[in-house]
């Protein structure tokens, strides 16, 4: 009995020192690799506004169409319930006025709040804990250079287990590293900054790395692709068939700072939210680094890879205004697409008005399952840059399940030339989502 | 400054590069032919022609134009197919309201242009963009059969029966 | 559908000859308020007087103007001034067809005019009022108008014979020309105006025998088509006044709420901005031109006060009027004294607010100065909306002058003045003249919606399934109420509200209908649609006799055929739409069914045949549909025929798919993304047959909404065995199976394959 007493506790004693040595913080400061667009750490507001950019804290922390601007309060739609961001404005009450540098970097670099409570990795300190300390106040200098905004944050709808914070803290043993960005020499300074933006900064894992069963990412999976809320966020590795690795380098570029790339199609969701908040941000030199460094990622096909067919028999078939080939199949979606969609799209897929339209060689269209194609129908999607607008309306109110997998699997068929598996219960699933 | 070649004119106007063509028109320029349903490229009255293809105006940013030849509706007449539709318009009578014909005219023009005989389906796939809420759809449908062979549709489906002849 | 039987009570006879026929339907009992029954020889003797230059500077000061619509110059086209406005109706068309008629002209030998506010000279008599509406126009004006182009042609008759001392009677008329064969002179109206001016107003006139008639019963080309196929015609959005502004405006979209504060910063930044106007309730952003407006309104940071409506949802409303519907206290319209016995057959329906969406939006220019008020708009109520600006403005009635143009679409919303108001309002505070342009989405959200229904329904069937008695409480907000509350007939009742139930085509000896007045919440302001009362009623009544038809075993053509056999013209109706799809004649396929409604709305009979298919996925595949009408006499068939396709269309357009709903006290659709309508390729063929007799002219315009939705549900149901009882379909209940659901959605089997 003694001791079996005695294990327990050397058991438990050995747990706490291995739980405590995994969650130990890392507590240098790093160095962030030269980034053209950041001045100075001198002008550090001026840098922090462009790091935050970088970083899309907007995308998170500001209700889409509010002028509460990082006022929190937006939804979060995890499998497990609900977690809203937090107001991170520098209003003492309600945002995060009262918070030292030292909260503030232990926030980002360990993902704990001021008062010592675990975050979700919903924020992606996962990320951050790579950014080095200065370039982490700078973005404290920038936020607190902003209005203040009173608005108390909405308390999470999370169920058991999710809603015990402690229980963070045995997932960052398991998953979780604080560290900061270690350039590597062997690589020019260009690839170095393109990582620091890539992992640092930008934080692309934390949607385009497919996630384990305890929602943490499977690194051996970088940047494969995964489905999030519902979107799909694409292979964005060098494989040529199933990620980028066939793009050039400026379509890379055009996509990251626009939106869009001529066959290669338009982002949507939560990928244009990133272009509109934070990407179209970044110095050309900065995007070239990004592209440097993407470009670098191994090859991956990742789970249910697409294959992109770039010439879709059915849509090159066509015409700018008429269908062709394959205007019997599927005549339910056709007919729908005839209404609502041919006008912007074209039946060619060329995208008539404005560029943003085109489909074809549009990962979305290639995807058998249709994700995106669905979520877009079902929610529209839009985007401002360069002071344009471009813009997907939603059809999810008017139109039936049925005819949202119609269409879904005509716009597969014709500008993919695949055969669409999305079902009507597909739909019904997907609406919930987002 | 950009210059606009509209109905075969050439119109400098002076105004922000991501003005749809639509406002352009209608609003600069002052010719009010073409209309405003929607502005989200869902109902097809601001449709014009670009280089003889129907383009939505509402959702065309000026800038995205170049040299291409603008026609309106006040020109299409002018067009072989354009004169055909307008009169079988007239034969058939298909117009109620009218806001929203001056797109369909423009849609069935640049149909009729690149497929002179048109079938169901064609007329499908180029019309069901153009939302009539006066819904004078039958009568479009026939109205370009009869422009495409220049055989009188009947105008009236309707049959008179005499008092007291039905059983 | 629920069953219980009912305590048998002594039946009592009903003499159904007790009951007054109406004299008219329709919205046209709503407006009977006025009464104006000397309004129409008013029209047709308003002579403008001599001296009244301000009547001559407005008419063009022709030598001859007779009356209040026609107006002969010296040269030129006869010019004829439209008592309704043209919304897509043809009216414009009916009315010079009556007075071109009677006149003697060509239609190719007139032109047209909107006629200025004046309720005196332009009221319609059964209205009362300047007001466009209720299917009226040509049941009003059909006496009127030939009248008035008959005293006209005497006139210019009485002129030649005059000037060549002849006997008028000798004298005939052709296209505009004036002839005596005896002596074979010809004299213009244009020649004889002058003299003709200065000629008394005949005592009586000969109006022409029908079976002369060149014009009146022929499908007759629109007047108005020219312009409208050249993009030609002004519609009110096309107005241009010189040194005019453009605006848009976003009204609070909370019903009720307020603006609170704006910040318009950036606004002013936007290249082309002008100015932000404030309203209580609403902000507009002026441009140069509407691009820039819009883009202002979108740069515009809005602090609305959402006030007392902020958390409402459609399901409260959808509640609240359902218990009005069981437990509210009814007004009785109509009672005959106790149910008979026999079984008592209930089902409850529900129908959803609309929006009109016209497809040209609101908008409305005006220039308001020190002394006047210049509006130029595309009302249906010329004379209530300058009243308005008169209001507003505070400037004297006489002082306001209104333009009205040509309505890209009323369907009702044109009825209302409230974004007339609201222009006023807002150019009151410019100097220039400003043009308002509502975005689609503002006119979808701020529309004066159909109101939501709320019905039950019920029958005391003997055994064999007929009908003995038939109950009805339907409860919906009330648009006469609000429109003109003088109208609002015994105890407050809204005869609108139970037009086509009080009186049922059927020979159905007793009934029971009473209406639950339930008004919404405030802020939510209802409006006319078109269609209006019947349109709802007729939903429900053609349903609800539809599954009596079922549980009794019978046909539903031969179950309305058993009841109809005291009824003429209703059976006339049923009879040529049955024997035109081929009721019965072959077996259809498998989901595939058609459905009959009947009904009598506006002073018109109307029967419509839908067939359909229903997917095993739920959709509805629109296959045909056959309408036969009796509207009387004719004045244009080809626009009896237009009128039906529209009218059926835009009815089944609403029924499949239209719904307007409210979050958090707003609507929540905005464009046809989200207010879905129909398009040319889920339109069916629509056959439309008339029963040809004399009877006085019944109304077209709404007749074939207001019956299009019954058949639709009846069919299918017949094509699933689903009854819909509520609108607009909801296609997840005509799922054939969980299974269908399951697989890839595409074609059907039978896609496009044609049915023997
Ligand atoms: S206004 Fe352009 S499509 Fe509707
Ligand atoms: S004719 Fe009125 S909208 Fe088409």
């Amino acid at each position: 009995m003694k001791r079996f007493l005695l294990t327990i506790v050397v058991l438990l004693l050995v747990g706490t020192g291995v739980y405590l040595y995994l969650n130990r913080s890392d507590s240098s400061d790093g160095t962030a690799p030269a980034m053209a667009g950041a001045p100075p750490a001198a002008d550090v507001i001026a840098r922090g506004e462009y790091l935050a950019k970088a970083a899309d804290c907007a995308a998170c922390h500001t209700v889409p169409g509010s002028d509460q601007v990082f006022a929190g309060g937006v939804p979060f739609r995890l499998p497990f319930g609900t977690i809203y961001s937090s107001n991170i404005t520098a209003d003492a009450a309600t945002g995060i006025g009262g918070w030292s540098d030292d909260d503030f970097v232990r926030a980002l670099h360990d993902g704990i709040g001021k008062h010592g409570e675990h975050l979700y990795p919903a924020f992606p300190y996962n990320s951050y804990t790579l950014l080095s300390r200065s370039d982490v106040l700078a973005i404290k200098a920038y936020l607190f250079s902003l209005p203040k905004v009173s608005e108390p944050n909405r308390p999470n709808e999370l169920s058991f287990p999710y809603n015990q914070r402690w229980a963070i803290g045995f997932w960052n043993a398991a998953f979780f590293k604080s560290q900061r960005f270690q350039p590597d020499a062997t690589q020019s300074a260009q690839w170095n900054s393109g990582k620091y933006l890539a992992t640092a900064l930008g934080h692309c894992a934390e949607c385009h790395t497919p996630r384990n069963f305890a929602f943490a990412l499977d690194h051996r999976q970088e940047f494969a692709g995964e489905v999030l809320q519902g979107w799909r966020a694409y292979n964005i590795t060098a494989d040529p068939a199933h990620g980028i690795g066939s793009w050039s380098d400026s379509d890379i570029a055009s996509y990251l700072s626009t939106g869009h790339a001529d066959g290669h199609g338009s982002a949507a969701g939560p990928m244009a939210e990133a272009v509109e908040n934070s990407l179209r941000f970044l110095q050309p030199v900065d995007t070239s680094a990004l592209v440097a460094y993407l470009r670098s990622v191994p090859a991956r096909a990742g789970l249910d890879p697409i294959a992109v067919d770039t010439k879709p028999a059915p849509a090159l078939a066509s015409s700018d205004y008429a269908p062709a080939g394959d205007a019997q199949a599927n005549a339910q979606g056709l007919k729908l697409f005839e209404g609502a969609c041919a006008s912007c799209h074209q039946w060619n897929g060329k995208g008539q008005q404005t560029p943003y339209a085109s489909l074809l060689g549009a990962r979305g269209v290639n995807d058998v399952r249709g994700n995106n194609v669905t979520q877009i129908l079902l929610h529209g999607s839009g985007q401002r840059s360069e002071g344009a607008s471009v813009f997907m309306p939603d059809f999810g109110n008017a139109y039936s399940n049925t005819e949202i997998a119609a269409l879904s699997n005509y716009v597969i068929g014709h500008f993919g030339n695949k055969q669409g598996m999305v079902t009507p219960d597909d739909v019904a699933e997907r609406r919930k989502q987002l | 400054m950009l210059s606009l070649s509209v109905n075969g004119q050439s119109y400098p106007v002076d105004v922000p590069d991501d003005m749809p063509l639509l406002w352009v028109l209608r609003d600069v320029i002052g010719l009010t032919g073409t209309k405003f349903g929607c502005g989200m490229a869902q109902c097809g009255a601001c449709t014009v022609h670009l280089d003889g293809q129907a383009v939505r105006s509402c959702v065309l940013p000026v800038e995205a134009i170049g040299n291409r030849a603008i026609t309106t509706i006040e020109a299409v007449g002018n067009t072989p197919s354009g004169q055909k539709i307008q009169q079988a318009w007239l034969e058939v009578d298909v117009v109620q309201c009218g806001y929203c014909q001056s797109g369909q005219i423009m849609a069935a023009a640049a149909l009729l242009a690149r497929t002179p005989q048109p079938t169901d389906q064609d007329i499908d796939a180029a019309m069901a963009g153009n939302l009539c809420r006066c819904a004078t759809y039958v009568r479009i449908r026939a109205a370009i059969k009869q422009a495409a062979t220049g055989k009188a549709e009947i105008l009236q489906t309707i049959g008179s029966t005499p008092e007291g002849a039905v059983s | 559908m629920s069953t219980g039987t009912f305590s048998p009570k002594p039946e009592q006879a009903v003499d159904l000859q007790r009951r007054q026929i109406l004299k008219s339907s329709g919205l046209a009992i709503a407006f009977l308020w006025l009464g104006g029954t000397g309004a129409a020889s008013a029209m047709i003797s308003a002579r403008r007087q001599p001296g009244d230059t301000a009547a001559a500077m407005a008419d063009g000061n022709p030598p001859f103007a007779p009356n209040a619509f026609i107006r002969v110059d010296s040269e030129g086209p006869v010019r004829l001034v439209m008592p309704s406005v043209e919304m897509g109706q043809g009216i414009y068309t009916g009315c010079c067809m009556l007075l071109a008629e009677e006149l003697g002209v060509g239609l190719d030998q007139i032109k047209l005019e909107h006629s200025p506010p004046s309720d005196e000279l332009y009221g319609i008599p059964a209205l009362g009022g300047q007001i466009t509406g209720g299917s009226t126009s040509t049941r009003s004006t059909w006496s009127v108008l030939r009248e008035a182009g008959a005293v006209a042609r005497s006139m210019l008759v009485s002129a030649a014979a005059v000037q060549w001392h002849v006997d008028p009677s000798t004298c005939t008329v052709d296209r505009g020309v004036v002839h005596h064969a005896p002596s074979g002179r010809s004299a213009s109206f244009n020649q004889l105006a002058a003299t003709a001016g200065r000629l008394p107003m005949p005592d009586k006139v000969q109006l022409t025998d029908p079976k002369d008639f060149k014009l009146i019963g022929k499908p007759i080309r629109r007047v108005d088509a020219a312009d409208k196929v050249k993009g030609a015609t002004q519609f009110g959005i096309d107005v241009r006044v010189p040194g005019m502004k453009v605006a848009t405006v976003m009204a609070c979209p909370t019903f009720n709420g307020k603006l609170a504060s704006i910040d318009d910063k950036a606004t002013r930044r936007v290249p082309g901005v002008v100015d932000v106007l404030r309203l209580d309730n609403a902000v507009a952003v002026v441009g140069e031109h509407f691009w820039a407006a819009k883009k202002g309104m979108e740069a515009l940071v809005i602090d609305w006060n959402r006030g007392e409506n902020a958390n409402l949802t459609t399901r409260q409303l959808q509640d609240a009027i359902a218990d009005s519907a069981r437990n509210g206290k009814g007004i009785v319209a109509r009672d005959d004294g106790a149910r008979p016995q026999g079984t008592l057959v209930q089902s409850e329906y529900q129908s959803p607010m609309l929006a009109h969406a016209t497809m040209e939006p609101m908008n409305c220019t005006v220039h308001v100065t020190h002394d006047r008020c210049e509006i130029w708009t595309g009302t249906q109520v010329p004379m209530r909306a300058a009243q308005e600006a008169a209001k507003i403005t505070g400037l004297p009635a006489e002082k306001v002058v209104l333009h009205n143009q040509y309505l890209g679409g009323g369907f009702g919303r044109r009825l209302e003045t409230d974004w007339v108001e609201q222009a006023v309002a807002l150019a009151k505070q410019v100097p220039y003249p400003l043009k308002v342009v509502w975005t689609r989405e503002e006119d979808i959200r701020q529309d004066h919606m159909r109101p939501m229904y709320h019905d039950v329904i019920s029958a005391v069937v003997d055994a064999n399934g007929r009908p003995a008695w038939f109950g009805y409480r339907t409860s919906g907000g009330s648009v006469l109420a609000r429109f003109a509350p003088g109208a609002m007939g015994k105890d407050g009742l809204d005869d609108d509200a139970v037009e086509c139930v009080v009186e049922l085509p059927y020979d159905i000896p007793k009934a029971r209908v009473e209406w639950i007045r339930h008004d919404m919440p405030p802020g939510i302001i209802v409006g006319w649609w078109r269609g209006v009362g019947p349109t709802h009623n007729l939903f429900v009544v053609e349903s609800f006799l539809d599954e009596l038809a079922h549980r009794a075993n019978k046909d539903p053509l031969e179950f309305r055929r058993s009841l109809l056999q005291k009824n003429a013209r209703a059976l006339g109706v049923l009879n040529l739409a049955a024997e035109k799809i081929g009721w019965g004649a072959h077996p259809l396929p498998p989901r595939v069914g058609r459905g009959i409604a009947l009904g009598e709305p506006f002073g018109s009979h109307v029967c419509v045949v839908v067939e359909t298919e229903v997917t095993a996925q739920g959709e509805v595949r629109l296959r045909k549909v056959v309408a036969a009408i009796d509207v009387g006499i004719a004045v244009n068939t080809s626009s009896i025929e237009a009128q039906v396709q529209g009218g059926v269309l835009f009815g089944l357009s609403a029924a499949l798919y239209s719904e307007l709903t409210i979050k958090h006290g707003a609507v929540e659709q905005g464009n046809f993304n989200d207010y879905r309508v129909l398009r040319i390729n889920e339109a069916p063929v629509v056959e439309v047959h008339r029963v040809v007799n004399a009877e006085p002219p019944g109304g077209l315009g709404e007749v074939g909404t207001a019956i299009a939705a019954p058949a639709l549900a009846n069919a299918i149901f017949a094509a699933t065995g689903v009854r819909l009882y509520q609108l607009p379909v909801d296609r997840k209940l005509l799922v054939q199976n969980p299974e269908a659901l399951k697989s890839v959605a595409s074609a059907s089997a039978r896609e496009g394959s044609e049915v023997a």
